[in-house]
């Protein structure tokens, strides 16, 4: 959200600016095990957005100290390559950064059975390539995919998706524009399977009616996007 | 990166059980009910050399916010509007579990929410805080230092920081040739509020929410929602923070219960300057 | 998503399995209960018998099991016991005392007579409970220091489809290429041949079963590689 007015307008007729319905998701491409030497990888692309995540563990902590004698530590940095924006982002740790490291990794401490594997560290890291709006919800949608690839329990799969408002419009799966331009920005992230929230922040107003809209929205968005991760994973086991 | 914290006391299970089956029954450990917030007492200008300040205690909890308002450069982009950085620092004093140094990750989500929050609802008019165009603006800067952590930091926060810059006036000023600012006098001018935002942090515990969360039902809780509404109801920043989940068709429960209650410290501030002016 | 009533199948991270079911001590990593009805928490094979749930992971670790045949790497000796690496997150411990025999004398017995760190060996878990580190004990039969031949490297979760129904895949591959092969339960691999090229054989082999674990064919496949290694190396 810059506050700024966009030069051309981000709702009309029925159509965004990039010519989607409100309801409708960015192209998406999603791969798993496309890292050699992480135990878990996925790369998730929606839109021009484009994360590539990986998942190692569980394994020994790499400090005696980093341990907890009942489950295992979960280690997740979200991380944005210099040339993944417009402008060069330095590649040092940005406060939005470390935010959004710890409310993901807040996320996967809901999915991930942690008590199975005490004294250990898994983890897991997301690198944003490309960031054109959604990168949070990219990142992990991606991580998701990651642990699954890595065999590394958990609840269920998460998927992520935000939601915005453009023109006064609310609309599904947001890109860097009408993020940038629109009135509002929620991702969203749940365990879809058991349709549980996992992650849920708000960039911007809303009038209180819109709220439940804009979950509404969110979930039909997260249905489209777990089918597409269930599919990805099965295809790996075609033989099975 | 953000590292699941392990240095972080036991919670013994039966304190668990008990803070639960209280709830369950409607009923919480300090006796309050499962809606309702701890005392609020606002303190302005509780630190004398801030343009602006004030002390909330919420419960146990203690936050003291000042404000500073400086000439400086605006962002390039935002050449004719002034500047809002928002900051916080759990003290050491604070708590036996906050150690010095930097912010950590915790006291950054603190405030980039509080941020969020009056930056997206424009609580401050920040294009009446041109001083030469495209040149000079007055930059505000909020500091918000937790001082005593009994939970719900967000809230506590959220409402010191914005009593702090409803407490503020601009410090009187002159512009000379050489397109300097001068600070000439004390502050009288005070900074244009349009708006005032309160947060509700809701925390889910089972089947069960609690609104205010002590720092004793955090450490047991599955998870916290920070609601952000600003004075005309919009609702203008949401956090789910911590680890655990939600569930889906019950946060818009919880949204219910959080819009219905932002009255409470939204009516606390208004009290805190009628009594002042 | 409707519960699976089959008997086997495959499940996904979060598809409930069955509901009122015993499991498998031995699955319990791989799964999860909500009430009644079993999840699985692993992209895994399923199968129910007698009311038994046994669940198959894909992927994942290998987490130790009392019993279990495993082929350590030793990466450090720490006053009374070796620590060893078996492709795990937890480091076995090899007490100096089984590698001896006896109890140990720091005074009289140079260790490194026995086991120096970099050796590989072949060992039988003997205790594990994930509140401590697994033991190891190397004094049983076909137990103890590797000397000799070539250690390969898979995939725990591919163990399974090494050795085959009733050790099919496993005899095939030792009978076509003569060879001496121990399959560790850690992924870990230890192979000894008439010559090095069968060795190299076996590798290629075993890595190729590795690969494509779950497509159809995989017997057929290795016999092929192994015939075409063999006879392209002239050893036919």
């Amino acid at each position: 959200m810059s506050g700024k007015k966009a030069p051309f307008p981000l709702f009309k007729d029925g159509k965004r600016h990039d010519g989607r319905g409100p309801m409708d998701l960015r192209p998406i491409e999603m791969e798993v095990g496309i890292l050699h030497n992480a135990d878990g990888s996925a790369r998730v692309k929606m839109g021009r957005t484009e994360v590539i995540a990986a998942a190692y563990g569980p394994r020994e902590p790499p400090m005696k100290a980093m341990v907890l004698p009942d489950r295992a530590v979960i280690r997740f940095r979200y991380h944005m390559a210099p040339y993944s924006t417009d402008d060069r982002k330095s590649p040092a740790p940005s406060r939005r950064e470390i935010e959004l490291s710890k409310v993901i990794r807040e996320a996967l401490e809901a999915t991930i059975l942690t008590h199975l594997f005490p004294r250990t560290v898994i983890d897991v890291f997301a690198e944003v390539i490309q960031a054109d709006g959604g990168t949070r919800t990219a990142a992990i949608t991606a991580a998701s995919l990651a642990l699954a690839d890595a065999g590394i329990p958990m609840r269920g799969l998460i998927a992520g998706v935000a939601v915005g408002k453009v023109d006064g419009q609310l609309v599904l799966d947001i890109d860097q524009v009408e993020d940038e331009y629109g009135e509002a920005d929620m991702p969203v992230a749940a365990i879809v399977g058991l349709k549980k929230i996992v992650l849920l922040q708000l960039n911007g107003v809303l009038k209180p009616e819109e709220f439940p809209k804009a979950l509404s929205m969110a979930w039909e968005g997260l249905k489209k996007i777990y089918e597409m991760e269930r599919k990805v994973l099965g295809s790996k086991y075609k033989g099975v | 990166m953000s590292i699941t914290p392990f240095n972080i006391p036991i919670v013994p299970k039966l304190k668990k059980e008990t803070i639960y089956s209280l709830a369950k029954r409607g009923s919480r450990i300090d006796k309050r009910k499962l809606d309702q917030f701890r005392e609020i007492k606002i303190t302005l200008g509780a630190a004398g050399k801030a343009h602006g300040s004030a002390l909330v205690e919420l419960g146990h909890t203690k936050v003291l916010a000042g404000v500073k308002i400086e000439p400086g450069k605006p962002f390039p982009d935002t050449p004719d509007q002034g500047v809002l950085n928002v900051s916080a620092e759990f003290l050491p004093i604070a708590s036996s579990e906050f150690e010095p140094g930097p912010p950590d990750e915790n006291a950054i989500e603190v405030a980039r929410v509080v941020d969020r929050a009056l930056r997206e609802s424009q609580a401050i008019d920040l294009e009446k805080l041109v001083i030469i165009p495209g040149d000079k603006v007055w930059v505000v800067w909020v500091d918000i230092n937790v001082l005593d952590h009994d939970g719900n930091l967000f809230d506590a926060s959220m409402l010191a920081a914005m009593a702090a810059l409803m407490d503020a006036k601009i410090p009187q000023h002159e512009v000379l040739e050489d397109g300097s600012v001068k600070i000439i006098g004390p502050p009288v001018e005070p900074l244009p509020v349009r708006k005032k935002v309160v947060s509700v942090t809701i925390g889910a515990l089972g089947n069960v929410f609690l609104v205010d969360p002590s720092l004793e039902e955090e450490a047991v809780l599955d998870a916290r929602i920070v609601f952000s509404f600003d004075n005309e109801g919009n609702l203008v920043g949401l956090q789910k923070s911590g680890p655990g989940w939600v569930d889906w068709d019950r946060s818009l429960i919880a949204f219910n219960i959080a819009k219905n209650k932002y009255v409470e410290p939204l009516r606390a501030l208004e009290e805190a300057f009628k009594v002042h002016s | 998503m409707s519960v699976a009533s089959e008997r086997r199948g495959f499940a996904l991270p979060g598809d409930p399995i069955a509901s009122n079911v015993n499991v498998d001590p031995r699955s319990y990593l791989y799964v999860y209960k909500i009430d009644d009805t079993i999840y699985a928490a692993v992209p895994c094979m399923y199968e129910i018998v007698d009311n038994t749930l046994k669940v198959i992971p894909l992927e994942g670790v290998y987490v130790p099991r009392p019993g279990d045949i495993v082929i350590g790497l030793v990466i450090n000796f720490v006053i009374t016991h070796w620590q060893v690496d078996i492709n795990s997150p937890y480091i076995g411990i090899l007490h100096a005392s089984n590698v001896l025999g006896r109890p140990y004398n720091p005074a009289k017995d140079e260790l490194r007579e026995y086991l120096e760190i970099g050796d590989y060996i072949v060992a039988r878990i003997d205790s594990f409970d994930r509140t401590r580190d697994p033991v190891l004990d190397i004094r049983g039969k076909d137990l103890g220091r590797i000397t000799e031949g070539k250690i390969i490297e898979i995939k725990p979760s591919r163990v399974p489809k090494v050795i085959g129904k009733k050790k099919s895949m496993l005899n095939i591959i030792k009978n076509d290429t003569n060879c001496d092969i121990v399959v560790g339960a850690n992924g870990r691999i230890w192979v000894k041949c008439p010559n090095k090229d069968l060795e190299d054989i076996v590798a290629l082999a075993i890595k190729l079963i590795e690969r494509e674990a779950f497509l159809p064919g995989l017997t057929e496949k290795v016999r092929t590689l192994i015939a075409n290694e063999k006879h392209e190396r002239g050893l036919l």
